[in-house]
């Protein structure tokens, strides 16, 4: 009947929450609208011509964590001032496609919101999958360390193959970044296995089993980079996160991607209800003829894989693989992002246009308090307070609570 | 019937206690000095914290539930404190607030956790992220307690010395006489036996009359306690508060109480337990620093292996019985 309403109803309160957070923003925030048109060229291309194929470039380096992320920041900092100036002298130019191609129509978005798109990617890719194992009753709190696995292996790769002792090296430095990007993506697909392997095959409570992954996760991470933090700059590993295409960063095209086909896969499939049909009653779902076990089993590898795309866009995004921060306190970001967007978390529903939502919200909030000056530390303060605002909201019995205040105020108008 | 529970019962925790003593055999024969019982009683001063703050979470995963916020809490007392001494407060009342904030905030979750049956794991995540936030309002850098009349005395006079080196801290006899009256509220008193009914099954608890609401807002308290203590515990270990401290802590807690063979799921398990898992924890720490070759990161590997072990054992026993409940 009123399908249509309903359709959308769970977006309600973020999409509400995200445009009163804009709102705010676009009151109290000088520019954060402002979207530029910026040129595109090769210093923001990331293209660094003389860095591939160097061996003396080889970038495997035992700096500590802070100094490596300040020089990252330093050069991050560097790159943007270069890029405005470059980009103000030439605007008048024509565009002109980039040399090797990694530039598509040679102009870009600039912005606060981009910015906002752009750093929450991580987050939205890790909550697609999120949303599918949390939709079966489930929950992957292994998927922070899958992405240090993830980013790790595919730093170490490349590593090899720019100097030159790996299988695949003969393939050019502008392409044999696919191979450490296949094998991330086969590695953290495979964490995804073990971890559907200990729910659905073994019946050990989700939690719990991806809880081994968390813990020793880190440590196989860095069993991987050998405890260090492997820095690299393959141009085509660095455009994940840092590139552009079609007016907007890259890592957006990525989301979008996998949004349509995890929404083409649960919504023009069956799949999708089975999963649904699994979280909301598992022994029904197999008595129905449903694989109960296997489409668990598949929602942990996609979430798995998930992870793996989120771990190279953080490696890509800071040019390091750094096994003990990369995605740390993410999955928690992920599952708040699955909560907030109108997923129960006791599964039989899932929401994937409202876990983007969530994943937004969070980000712009974490933006916002950026802007505001507050510190990074702090800015976890405000974001459990609308945690809890949010689920307070979505919980029934809130709300049953509240409105039988106002009932009974009503109530008592009336009587008097 | 009884021949066969009883045993059943005891498997996980007698498990545990195997694992330890396996492990430290293996310390003894490899290292020439990890015999002597100063390294034991380093065991106990190093993981103090640890420990106290693994009760509340055994508490709290006996109710089935689960509390993120305890790493969290624990770096916010110990920075409230430093800095509370560090601008001139008396040091007894610095620690009389922070355990205050702890209880307050522990009723704080579970009254949101009951009261609008919200999910365990996100309110307390919730609570992970606020209250480490607060710790940087505090102070985003570390304080050091230096000088401080009530710290030095517990330093000093409350140290029992027993002889040879060996001393027996303060926060050691902290840790257990919680222990203990943890123990004692687990298995003799009315609240502690509800607390497994409504770990066992929630429903059926509230049928029996059993106040389940009142009961688990109390364990998250008391897990809120906990975990202060244990923050106060780690000042007085370190002599200094960092909002920093104990990042990722809760899992520890965590794997100790699963490794001390409570099941996660909630309504089976020892409190006494907790105290093998986190020996088991500051065994294979102990074992990594004596080597000096392996790299740490090799105690996340094995803690891993040990919890998934576990869970696999806990997975059998559950099944095991049952089958048996079936079969009669």
């Amino acid at each position: 009947m009123n399908k249509s309403s309903n359709k959308f109803r769970h977006l309600i309160w973020p999409l509400v929450s995200l445009a009163l957070l804009l709102l705010f923003n676009a009151i109290f925030t000088d520019n954060f609208f402002k979207i530029e048109v910026k040129k595109q060229d090769s210093a923001q291309a990331v293209q660094a011509p003389s860095v591939p194929g160097n061996p003396s470039e080889n970038n495997v380096s035992a700096v500590d964590p802070t100094e490596a992320a300040a020089k990252a920041a330093a050069e991050e900092v560097e790159a943007a001032k270069q890029t405005v100036q470059e980009s103000a002298g030439q605007e008048a130019q024509a565009p002109k496609k980039d040399e090797k191609g990694v530039s598509i129509f040679g102009y870009y978005l600039y912005g606060t919101p981009i910015d906002i798109l752009n750093q929450g990617s991580k987050v939205m890719v890790l909550a697609i999958g999120m949303t599918l194992v949390i939709a079966t009753g489930g929950i992957d709190i292994s998927v922070g360390a899958v992405m240090a696995i993830a980013g790790a292996i595919a730093a170490l790769l490349i590593s090899m193959l720019d100097a030159g002792n790996c299988v695949g090296a003969g393939m050019g430095p502008a392409w044999y970044w696919i191979i450490p990007v296949a094998a991330a993506l086969v590695l953290s697909t495979l964490a995804g296995f073990w971890n559907g392997m200990l729910v659905a095959g073994f019946g050990i409570q989700p939690m719990v089993a991806t809880l081994v992954l968390m813990v020793a996760g880190r440590g196989v991470a860095q069993l991987i980079t050998d405890g260090q933090i492997i820095t690299f700059d393959n141009p085509g590993l660095v455009f994940l996160c840092n590139g552009h295409a079609l007016f907007l960063p890259f890592s957006v095209w990525i989301v979008v991607a996998m949004y349509v086909i995890a929404g083409l896969l649960t919504r023009k499939t069956a799949f999708g209800l089975f999963i649904e049909s699994v979280g909301n009653n598992e022994r029904a779902s197999r008595y129905a003829g449903i694989e109960a076990r296997r489409i668990k089993w598949l929602t942990y590898v996609i979430c798995g894989f998930c992870a793996g795309v989120a771990g190279l866009l953080a490696a890509s995004n800071i040019k390091c693989a750094d096994s003990n921060n990369a995605g740390l306190y993410l999955e928690l970001d992920a599952i708040l992002a699955t909560v907030i967007g109108g997923t129960s978390m006791a599964g039989g529903r899932f929401f994937l246009s409202g876990s983007l939502v969530g994943a937004i919200l969070i980000q712009t909030l974490t933006t916002t308090m950026y802007m505001k000056n507050v510190s990074p530390a702090i800015v976890q303060v405000p974001k459990a307070m609308v945690v809890i605002i949010v689920c307070l909201l979505q919980s029934p019995v809130f709300r049953a609570k509240v409105l039988s205040i106002f009932a009974s105020k009503a109530a008592k108008g009336g009587v008097q | 019937m009884k021949k066969f529970k009883f045993p059943m019962r005891y498997v996980p925790i007698s498990a545990t206690i195997l694992v330890f003593f396996i492990v430290y055999l293996i310390g003894i024969i490899s290292f020439e000095n990890f015999g002597s019982p100063k390294v034991f009683l380093d065991l106990f001063v190093d993981n103090a914290y640890l420990g106290i703050a693994a009760i509340g979470t055994a508490l709290v995963i006996l109710t089935g539930g689960i509390d993120l916020s305890v790493g969290s809490i624990i770096a916010f007392t110990s920075i409230l404190i430093a800095k509370m001494i560090a601008t001139g407060s008396n040091a007894l009342v610095a620690i009389a607030l922070a355990l205050a904030i702890g209880i307050a905030f522990g009723m704080l979750q579970g009254w949101l956790i009951h009261c609008f049956s919200l999910p365990p794991f996100l309110v307390t995540l919730a609570g992970m992220f606020f209250i480490r936030g607060c710790g940087f309002i505090v102070s985003e850098e570390s304080i050091g307690i230096k000088n401080d009349p009530v710290f030095n005395f517990i330093q000093n006079d409350l140290t029992i010395k027993l002889g040879k080196g060996m001393n027996l801290r303060f926060i050691v006899i902290v840790y257990i006489v919680v222990l203990i009256a943890a123990i004692f509220f687990s298995q003799r008193t009315r609240s502690g036996r509800s607390i497994y009914a409504i770990g066992d099954n929630e429903l059926a608890a509230t049928l029996m009359g059993i106040p389940v609401g009142r009961t688990k807002i109390m364990t998250y308290t008391i897990a809120g306690f906990c975990s202060a203590l244990a923050g106060v515990v780690y000042a007085v270990y370190l002599k200094a508060g960092n909002p920093l401290n104990c990042v990722g802590l809760e899992m520890d807690a965590i794997a100790a109480v699963v490794i001390g063979g409570t099941l996660l799921t909630g309504g089976v398990g020892y409190v006494f337990g907790s105290l093998f898992g986190v020996l088991v924890l500051g065994l294979i720490q102990t074992l990594i620093v004596f080597d000096g070759r392996i790299n740490s990161w090799w105690t996340r590997i094995i803690v891993g292996l040990l919890v998934l072990a576990f869970i696999f054992m806990q997975n059998l026993i559950t099944k095991i019985s049952k089958s048996k409940s079936k079969s009669q």
